[in-house]
């Protein structure tokens, strides 16, 4: 966990309402893993927003750590406003990390959404690894489609724009049944009304589940105890989102 | 400009080496944020709420950003006692700073038997008697907005302890001076204002609360105004120091604190944001009374000019 003012290398807007921020850090960009995110103060000069935003890590190349963020609120608008040599206040990175050492040679990797931020990272990391990777990503619509760096990806479309119409559970379900998956587990990135869906999913299919989950969140580090997700064992009856997640697997929460 | 400066103080003999706290529930247990800000620079960390159970606090949502501040309904979720001497304060023993044990109860025994607990351990400076959490359906604002309850736990801890005592108090009553003179009354070495003030956010498109409990605490710098007034007004009212608390993000909120009658203040939501903003404040702080030839920093402390003022709110005390 390092706290540091890092600096604006570029902002992309790769979408409707996406964009790329690339930053350059050294020490955060050696020890993240996927699944990881950074906090980040959009102003240090102002008191509003008052909170750090978290992010996931999207994709680590050299010294430069790329975020995909979409503009959701104020906070989220201003920093689509940096540019190239602004400096950010960053913390991180954060949190645990996607389960990527288990038994299984498949990976699939569900998105909705930004929901895909962190799977790039993700992606690489189990390639190299040896394991195999098939990426579903479900987006409103063609103008909120990104899915850069992702090799292969399936895409489902609300409006059936662009890939198949429906969601990307439907894409999920279809490739299951046609193509032989092995040992597969599920990483999950997206809306929860998604991840609700996807743990019924691989409930039934037997499937290993493991979800990023995004809550509301405060300090980040667990000093706010603000985001809790309820355990499915009761002991204790809470996690935190922000330190014991944000990913956990979809047979230990409630969501 | 002098080269040094006095800011140490003394509370029922604790030596504090200075007047910057963090307050209550916004530091965790002191471990958590150990790689970003040494607690050493600060005049005392005061720990989450100790209860002599685990709490699991309340469900999601627990937080929402509102403007220039935050609400929170964590519902006091914390470890307990038992797990706290256990895991927690042998780390915060490392710590060089001065601990306070923060205490939360649904009634007057079990303030007692957290106290009684904690008294034997080493490591423990102070304690500060959170009567004021708004969040629970216990205890917390039960006993805050009751004179004559938050007095008999005070003079109860007061009867077991010789350590220095501190009442936190809650902002949501009518005068908290009144409280504030029932603790010092009681016994109580300081008291520490404000608590969060009770607030809520709802949301159009779902017509929904935006917290589980619907109402929840609002903190940061949009109660500072607020946290002022009722320290101020306290100031006038007892002679038992004073930890200001309310959202104090910069060296200059810390002073004006001060300036209206805090011995000390306590740092809280800003944690969240920069866990070394109390870090730097004390730094900061020393500073200013270098540059101001300020050779002691209880020099400083409520010294506000303001003659007018303080007769409106003397005569309204009074009536």
């Amino acid at each position: 966990m390092i706290h540091e003012i890092l600096k604006v290398q570029s902002v992309e807007k790769v979408a409707v309402t996406m964009f790329l921020l690339r930053l350059q850090s050294a020490a955060i960009a050696g020890t993240a893993k996927p699944g990881q995110f950074l906090n980040i103060r959009i102003d240090s000069g102002s008191l509003q927003p008052l909170l750090r935003r978290p992010f996931s890590i999207s994709r680590i190349e050299g010294d430069s750590i790329e975020l995909l963020i979409s503009i959701a609120g104020k906070g989220t608008a201003k920093l689509s406003e940096k540019k190239a040599g602004d400096t950010i206040d960053v913390i991180g990175p954060l949190g645990n990390s996607f389960r990527i050492e288990s038994e299984h040679t498949m990976s699939l990797l569900v998105a909705g959404g930004v929901g895909i931020a962190p799977f790039p990272f993700l992606s690489s990391e189990l390639q190299k690894r040896g394991k195999k990777v098939a990426v579903f990503a479900g987006f409103r619509s063609a103008s909120f489609v990104f899915t850069r760096y992702l090799d292969p990806v399936l895409i489902a479309t609300e409006d059936g724009s662009q890939g198949r119409k429906g969601t990307v559970i439907d894409l999920l379900q279809e490739y299951v049944r046609e193509k032989p998956i092995g040992k597969a587990k599920i990483f999950a990135c997206g809306p929860t009304a998604m991840l609700r869906a996807l743990t019924e999913f691989a409930r039934r299919e037997a499937l290993c589940c493991e979800m990023s989950l995004e809550g509301e969140m405060a300090c980040g580090v667990g000093l706010c105890q603000g985001c809790p997700v309820e355990r499915i064992d009761g002991h204790p009856k809470f996690a935190l989102t922000c330190k014991d997640g944000p990913n956990f697997f979809s047979a230990e929460i409630r969501i | 400009m002098i080269e040094s400066v006095k800011t140490s103080w003394t509370l029922r003999g604790v030596e504090f080496k200075n007047r910057v706290f963090t307050a209550s529930g916004t530091f965790g247990y002191g471990d958590e944020v150990r790689d970003l800000t040494d607690a050493g620079a600060l005049g005392g960390v005061c720990t989450k709420s100790l209860s002599r159970k685990p709490r699991d606090g309340n469900p999601p949502s627990r937080i929402v950003e509102t403007a220039g501040g935050m609400l929170n309904s964590i519902g006091l979720a914390n470890i307990g006692v038992e797990s706290f001497l256990r895991q927690k304060l042998p780390l915060l023993r490392e710590l060089k700073t001065r601990i306070i044990a923060n205490i939360a109860a649904s009634s007057v025994e079990e303030y007692c038997e957290v106290l009684d607990m904690l008294e034997p351990e080493s490591g423990i400076s102070a304690y500060e008697i959170n009567v004021s959490c708004p969040n629970v359906k216990e205890g917390g604002l039960n006993f805050g907005t009751n004179c004559r309850k938050t007095a008999e736990i005070t003079s109860m801890l007061r009867s077991r302890t010789a350590k220095p005592l501190i009442i936190k108090l809650t902002p949501n009553v009518t005068h908290v001076s009144e409280f504030a003179r029932a603790v010092e009354d009681a016994g109580a070495d300081a008291v520490s204002l404000i608590n969060t003030v009770i607030g809520m956010a709802v949301d159009v498109r779902s017509r929904k609360p935006r917290l589980s409990t619907v109402t929840g605490g609002l903190s940061g710098p949009a109660i500072k105004p607020i946290a002022l007034a009722k320290v101020y007004e306290t100031a006038q009212a007892v002679k038992i120091p004073i930890f200001g608390i309310g959202g104090i993000a910069t060296v200059q909120d810390a002073l004006e604190f001060l300036l209206v009658g805090a011995a000390a203040v306590q740092v809280g939501t800003m944690n969240f944001i920069d866990p070394n903003a109390a870090a730097s404040i004390a730094a900061e702080m020393e500073d200013f009374f270098k540059l101001n030839g300020i050779a002691d920093a209880q020099d400083f402390v409520g010294t506000l000019k303001a003659d007018i003022g303080f007769s409106i709110l003397q005569s309204w005390l009074s009536s």
